[in-house]
């Protein structure tokens, strides 16, 4: 338990002390608010921007969970089908790639042109940024199925679901799981560029608006929220995959 | 009269490796009677898992017939006709000791409850009781191992294969367990074919022992051991277990080598 209390009294202790450096650093040079605003600057635009904070939080939280949520789906059903099969493996592993070589900054513009300032873009471009992990994990996850266990099951006489259900899936889930963590954290960055291209709301949009206006706080404040969305997503990841998998623990002590 | 529950009728198979064909059992007759308990010893490379790969459905012949339960059966029909423990337990780690007991009789289309609660009624018996919800990373080499055989044996085939169940444990795990299974098998009386490649271990245990010779493997000796039922822990020193070691030891051509 001590053991617990020092693991997070260590980062606590060293952001308290970054942030207090922070602080008398700002105010004995005397920097103007614009350039760098003290860590009490930012908190004061929490306070005054509240609303306008939450509002922008909420749409760029959509944007995220939305898109994680159909980079989630599609990213297990490819890795599925590719897994399923050799001919769609050959057909379906190269363009997989192939969409990761594709930068976004090429991609989002043509997204506002297609599809407008609305959600939609950014919901693909949050999906398209999240997919490529979950779709390789699932792909490896499903591929580390221990062979003796699946000839096992086929002495057995299990039919092709039986294997997938009982073997395959299990076997991938804790690498899906790594691949969500990353791909949630994905999501968030996906989300704000989408924001930057082109939007009438968001964080990213906010950011970008305050920046022209010289209200730095505020654009700290937006960055403060956006790590803790981060970090709370992936977070979220990690506690479902504690609980989806019990067994891991015990794993990784042997 | 039963039929055999296992009739092998000159079997013979080949496998690829490195785009060669080579011959890995040659005109091979077994024929296990049931409750029969009948060991496979022979020198590595000498097909005995490819021989049971094949009995389960695993890998084809190329050349024979093979009967279960009297019933001739092809390739395709096999999974499932007999059950197979190989030689790792192949413990799921995500599920626990109850549920991986329970596996097969989820396979066979049990609900996953009434799986469990037949595999449960079992543990006591298993020397299993308090480990039902332990994940077998918690549980000992010997601990998985029953549990791999309890999953064997819930199975509930005439014929039980085991691919040198006892080969990844310590001498004292395995005398132990030898015994133990002998015990289990005792009172239970599945037919089995077991392979080993400790004689000791297939004296102990089996009515039958049969020696196949190195790749291309075929029976060059049949065995029958005439040690008299429960077997006890003394009789590896009577005169007719050391008779019959000699004999097998011989069989396998390893007399001169020991030099005994």
């Amino acid at each position: 338990m001590s053991d617990r209390i020092a693991r997070i009294l260590g980062p606590v202790l060293l952001i308290v002390t970054l942030i207090a450096i922070w602080e008398i650093w700002v105010h004995l040079a005397d920097t103007p608010r614009w350039m760098l605003p003290a860590p009490s600057d930012i908190l004061e635009s929490f306070r005054t921007d509240q609303q306008l904070l939450a509002k922008h939080t909420w749409v760029t939280l959509q944007e995220v969970l939305i898109g994680f949520g159909i980079a989630l789906v599609a990213g297990i059903l490819t890795g599925v089908a590719i897994d399923s099969s050799r001919i769609i493996e050959r057909a379906l592993y190269p363009l997989l790639i192939a969409s990761q070589t594709i930068p976004m900054v090429v991609l989002a513009p043509l997204f506002l042109i297609w599809f407008g300032y609305g959600l939609l873009p950014k919901v693909l471009i949050t999906a398209l940024v999240a997919y490529f992990p979950l779709a390789v994990n699932t792909v490896d996850g499903l591929k580390s199925t221990d062979r003796e266990l699946m000839k096992l099951l086929r002495s057995m006489g299990s039919t092709r679901w039986q294997m997938f259900r009982l073997a395959k899936a299990p076997s991938a889930l804790p690498l899906i799981f790594s691949g969500a963590r990353i791909s949630v954290a994905f999501s968030v960055i996906g989300a704000v560029f989408g924001e930057f291209v082109g939007a009438k709301a968001g964080l990213g949009y906010l950011m970008d608006r305050s920046a022209p206006q010289f209200e730095t706080p505020r654009v700290f404040a937006c960055i403060v929220i956006l790590a803790v969305m981060g970090v709370s997503l992936f977070l979220v990841v990690s506690l479902v995959e504690r609980l989806a998998l019990p067994w891991r623990r015990y794993v990784s002590e042997s | 009269m039963t039929p055999p529950v296992l009739d092998i009728t000159d079997l013979s198979a080949t496998y690829m490796e490195d785009g060669r064909q080579l011959l890995a059992l040659q005109h091979v007759n077994i024929r296990v009677q049931p409750g029969e308990f009948v060991c496979l010893i022979g020198p590595s490379g000498s097909g005995k898992s490819t021989l049971l790969d094949i009995i389960s459905g695993l890998f084809a012949e190329t050349h024979g017939t093979l009967a279960i339960d009297g019933k001739v059966l092809t390739p395709s029909q096999r999974p499932g006709a007999t059950s197979y423990m190989r030689q790792r337990d192949l413990l799921m780690p995500w599920r626990n000791a109850l549920e991986n007991a329970a596996l097969a009789l989820e396979v066979h289309g049990y609900s996953p409850a009434e799986a469990r609660d037949r595999a449960a009624a079992r543990f006591e018996e298993f020397g299993l009781a308090g480990f039902e919800q332990s994940y077998p990373a918690q549980l000992s080499g010997g601990m998985r191992q029953r549990v791999a055989f309890l999953r064997t044996v819930l199975a509930d085939r005439d014929l039980l294969m085991l691919d040198e169940p006892f080969g990844a444990l310590d001498a004292l795990n395995r005398a132990a367990l030898q015994q133990w299974l002998v015990r289990m098998w005792e009172h239970q009386k599945q037919g089995v074919v077991m392979v080993t490649h400790d004689v000791d271990e297939a004296v102990f245990l089996a009515d039958r022992v049969i020696v196949l010779s190195a790749r291309p493997g075929t029976v060059v000796h049949e065995e029958i051991i005439n040690l008299s039922r429960p077997r006890t822990r003394a009789m590896v020193t009577a005169p007719t277990f050391l008779a019959h070691r000699a004999v097998l030891l011989d069989a396998l051509g390893l007399l001169e080598e020991v030099g005994v």
